[in-house]
């Protein structure tokens, strides 16, 4: 026998529920596991007697900030209260479940969901960022479809400090590694660089699925008798009490080493379990299901059964393990990926299990739904478990956290990058040297090192991916139908006005989508923020989910799920030592024919440049700002939701009707990058002329060129449309100027800003593509 | 004709490889890693992906799989094989095709659009091409340098078995910027681009991929007029 077997918190004995009632002075170590002294006390009134340890290490996980949202919860039900019934149309499942579930006509649906995978990924860049991508993978699985492609949000520290060389690299190739292995095209997605993220890298992973209407699945088990059958990999000791530990505590350089492993993902074993399922849905086979991600078997197990109508019994003896000394405790907090648990009639097991077989995948019935109401776990005929599964599940803390606007905000706002504090360039010489060093800032740069390293085209969907606005694949290939998908944030802006920047978000990737050519129809987040017990940092983040679920309304599109991140800081400076305020929103559309989809940049000469939307001096948070001054103040752009909505509308209906052949947001780096990216796209240039814009909008070219005013999209139009795409305009009462044509594609074609300067495309190219690769390695 | 795609556990194209045969005018047939039998098809198609998770060494594991010795004495008999990216090195660890695929090197995973040069027409997958045209299809993969020595790369050229020569640099370090190669008899071919991924209008970068798709098909058609 071997003795290094983890010591129970009682000794040698397994603590049983007998044993926990026997023994009530029996101290557990409750606050190492997170607990704090009220909570620990509601889990003895809940149970009536002290828990056992695999008791609590169920509650320490679930009651854990990432898996009870205990900080959070007051102010999400926000998004509840904004959402209206007009907006849940389309909605087929809501926020609670995996993931949202959206009506894309036809008989399809869709599913969505951005989750971050911060902390580890800190830790170990490129498994914190697999199994990251790894896990959003199995939610969109558990509800029943199949996933057609990812994207990814990533933010780190300074371009140059040495150990952003260490995690851009390790996060990039975690994220291709997975994702390239399992077959599933990466489209898009957002990478920036701030020394907020120095120590608290952010990566945010959204995997979107499809399925037809009658394909949706739910996490409940149901039906007394029905079986309990966990598949896929072993359990090992990996990610132990990942969830609770890394996901909510900051991380010292002094103290206890708080850092059990994290996660280590096998992207073919995820490969092998998405066929399976896939398998098993089709054959009807599944009652339930839901993926073992954070928390592991507790939050399966608890989850399952408090969805559903009665108890559950689990012998925890029948985990598959991949090390067999592990207590009964890790087994349950044991985080171990690429594992799903279903829940299946006793009738139905035998051809289940087939299935499981033919994949080679391992599968266990671990117990089966009782006609109680209770959840008992038991190892080796002795109960260790028996609790009110909603207790674990839904009936964690909810925290009333103070929030308090914080005393600098002002001095913050009232530190406006106006032209006296904040030298601009004016002449055509200085206005071309800014542009191209602006293009080769580490924020504006080309991503083409990153994305480069994604394979885009697995499964033949693909139709638009970066460095266009949005990802776009289809869905039915008969009929075309396919969804577009944007990931956006902006911290700074949400740093300045937490409210404002939250919308300025949504308003981004709401737009993105829309210049793609696709009509919006849903939302989905991922709020990344500092500590919740900093006053500061909850009064952004309750500004922010205000702000969100407000502007949400506004434009009409619920917020169908997903995941807050707290605790990103570093250090006690309170609020300065948080990362920037960042939520980060996945805007989901629709096309019902995506080869009517629109492209970011254009390619055929002579075709007419406008410029949709209004340009204010509105430099606050601007790239340029930073690139050029290292200065964030002032306030962010202002946002007009109503403008934002007439813009969508229109180019949708553009797209369909073929009046644009492109069509590029303007966001960080306003219309200057917004020409580079739409010139370099596919390699033509253009002709572009400020004088009216200035004159309409009493600008100057500096403002016209690196204003970041919200609501602007740059569209080219083919001669042969401008009359109609006028005439819509002027209906509409969308503010357009033609500022420019389009050039040829040649080797001597340029940017040409007319009365100012011009750069040859090739000199743009090489200042876009260059930075990346000079930093990481070629 | 029907075509023959086989899946391994961690085939990723295969979808794709199916799509591109019913696109060429062929009809798809999909075959399991673990069945020794090709239900009669005309031709097979070693689809991308990293069968069986590729932890040994690409392809080396997918060459012992039940289905793969039925390839193997198909190819011996002149069946069409065609092994794409995962699939050419399935095709090299088999012996049907000679050499090796090694990590790319500058050690990093590519996706790119790849301008290629058709060196043979000869091929049964290359003969609705004309030799020496400039293709453009997607490159997708960590480990796709191709190497050999001296002797097999003298006769490879010499035998005019290379298929595919890398356009505009060399991707992934492969020598003599071989993309794809032929076996003696020209019914064998493996390649690292993927064909499979231009084969429709939007979806990729153009349909020059197609052409092995069809080359296949009207192979089949000329022999079955022949006999």
């Amino acid at each position: 026998m071997s003795t290094d077997t983890p010591a129970r918190p009682s000794g040698a004995a397994l603590d049983t529920v007998e044993r926990a009632a026997a023994t009530p002075e029996h101290e557990l170590p409750w606050e190492a596991l997170g607990l704090k002294a009220d909570e620990y006390e509601r889990i003895r009134e809940i149970l009536g007697r002290r828990p056992t340890g695999a008791e609590l290490a169920m509650y320490s996980v679930m009651w854990s900030e990432h898996c009870s949202y205990k900080s959070s919860k007051v102010h999400l039900r926000t998004f509840g209260r904004h959402t209206t019934d007009e907006m849940k149309k389309h909605l087929m499942v809501g926020i609670g479940e995996n993931a949202g579930v959206v009506d894309i006509g036809q008989g399809w649906a869709v599913t969505f969901k951005v989750e971050s995978h911060n902390h580890p990924s800190f830790i170990e860049p490129y498994q914190g960022a697999a199994t990251g991508v790894g896990g959003i993978i199995r939610d969109i699985m558990a509800m029943g479809a199949r996933p057609v492609a990812v994207m990814d949000s990533l933010r780190f520290g300074t371009i140059d400090h040495p150990d952003t060389a260490r995690v851009v690299p390790g996060v990039v190739s975690g994220v291709g590694g997975y994702g390239n292995c399992i077959g599933l095209p990466n489209i898009g997605g957002e990478v920036f660089f701030d020394p907020s993220y120095q120590g608290n890298p952010l990566v945010n992973a959204l995997c979107v699925g499809a399925m037809k209407h009658e394909d949706v699945h739910l996490a409940n088990a149901r039906g007394v008798g029905n079986l309990i059958v966990l598949f896929g990999a072993r359990t090992g000791g990996d990610g132990i009490g990942g969830v609770s530990v890394l996901a909510s505590e900051t991380f010292e350089d002094t103290g206890p080493s708080k850092r059990p492993a994290v996660q280590v993902g096998d992207p073919f074993q995820e490969k092998v379990l998405i066929e399976c399922c896939l398998d098993l849905f089709s054959a009807g086979l599944v009652e339930g299901i839901q993926d073992l991600g954070g928390a592991g078997l507790s939050c399966a197990t608890s989850e399952l059964a408090s969805a559903g109508d009665g108890g559950m019994l689990i012998h925890l003896d029948r985990v598959p393990l991949r090390d067999s000394s592990l207590s009964p405790e890790e087994i349950l907090m044991s985080e171990s990926q690429e594992r799903m648990m279903a829940v299946v009639t006793p009738a139905n097991v035998d051809a289940f299990l087939a299935v499981t077989a033919k994949w080679d995948v391992e599968a266990a019935v671990l117990g089966e739904v009782t006609d109680g109401d209770r959840l008992l776990v038991q190892w080796h005929g002795e109960t260790v478990v028996d609790v009110p599964p909603r207790t674990v599940a839904h009936e964690g803390p909810v925290y009333e956290r103070p929030y308090a606007r914080p005393a600098s905000q002002d001095a913050l706002q009232a530190d406006a990058p106006t032209a006296e504090r904040l030298p601009r360039p004016a002449t055509g010489e200085e206005l071309r040297a800014t542009l191209l060093r602006m293009t080769a800032s580490p924020n504006l740069c080309s991503r083409a090192w990153i994305t480069d390293q994604y394979d885009r085209y697995v499964l033949g969907n693909t139709t638009l991916a970066t460095p266009d606005d949005a990802g776009v694949v289809r869905v039915d290939e008969e009929t075309g139908l396919g969804v577009a998908l944007s990931l956006d944030g902006n911290g700074r802006f949400t740093k300045l006005d937490p409210a404002t920047g939250a919308q300025l978000s949504l308003a981004e990737a709401y737009r993105n989508v829309a210049t793609a050519g696709a009509r919006p129809l849903a939302v989905t987040d991922c709020l990344n923020f500092g500590s919740p017990e900093d006053p500061g940092v909850m009064w952004q983040f309750a500004e922010a989910v205000q702000g969100l679920a407000e502007g949400c309304e506004a434009l009409g599109v619920p917020v169908t799920g997903g995941n807050v991140s707290l605790y990103n800081q570093t250090g006690d400076r309170g609020l300065d030592s948080a990362v920037l305020p960042t939520p980060v929103i996945g805007v989901l559309g629709v096309l019902d024919d995506v080869s009517r989809r629109t492209p970011s940049g254009w390619r055929e000469p002579g075709q007419v440049l406008y410029l949709l939307g209004t340009t204010r001096d509105e430099l606050g948070g601007s790239e340029w700002a930073w690139v050029e001054h290292r200065h964030l103040g002032g306030l962010p752009p202002a946002l007009d939701l109503e403008h934002e909505k007439l813009l969508a509308d229109v180019l949708v209906n553009c797209s369909r009707d073929g009046l644009v052949d492109a069509a590029h947001d303007l966001s960080e780096g306003g219309l200057a990058q917004a020409l580079v990216e739409g010139s370099l796209r596919f390699g033509a240039g253009a002709r572009v002329w400020l004088d009216e814009l200035c004159e309409r909008d009493g600008i100057d070219p500096f403002v016209a060129l690196f204003s970041e005013s919200a609501g602007r999209v740059l569209v080219a139009v083919p001669r042969e449309e401008e009359v109609r795409f006028n005439d819509m305009c002027t209906a509409r009462g969308l503010a357009h100027l033609r500022i420019g044509v389009t050039e040829e594609v040649s080797q001597e074609t340029r940017l040409d800003v007319q009365g100012l300067f011009a750069v040859p495309l090739a000199e743009l190219r090489e200042a876009h593509t260059a930075t990346l690769p000079a930093h990481f390695g070629g | 004709m029907r075509i023959g795609v086989v899946t391994f556990p961690g085939s990723l194209d295969d979808g794709d490889a199916r799509r591109a045969v019913r696109l060429a005018g062929g009809e798809p047939v999909a075959l399991w890693h673990a069945d020794a039998d090709l239900h009669g098809v005309d031709a097979v198609v070693l689809p991308g992906g990293f069968s069986y998770g590729d932890y040994l060494r690409c392809g080396a594991i997918a060459r012992f799989s039940p289905v793969m010795s039925e390839v193997i004495a198909g190819a011996q008999r002149g069946l069409p094989v065609l092994g794409i990216c995962n699939g050419f090195q399935v095709l090299c660890e088999s012996h049907l095709l000679p050499g090796a695929l090694v990590r790319n090197d500058h050690q990093k995973f590519v996706c790119k659009d790849q301008r290629l040069r058709v060196e043979s027409a000869s091929t049964l997958w290359t003969s609705a091409f004309e030799a020496g045209q400039e293709i453009v299809v997607p490159l997708k993969n960590g480990e796709g340098g191709f190497v050999a020595d001296e002797d097999t790369l003298d006769r490879l050229e010499g035998e005019g078995r290379v298929v595919f020569r890398y356009l505009g640099g060399n991707p992934n370090g492969s020598l003599r910027d071989i993309a794809g190669i032929a076996n003696e008899r020209g019914n064998v071919v493996g390649l690292m681009p993927h064909p499979e991924h231009a084969v429709e209008v939007g979806y990729g970068p153009g349909t020059d991929g197609l052409e092995l798709f069809t080359s296949v098909i009207a192979s089949a058609l000329v022999s079955a007029v022949g006999a």
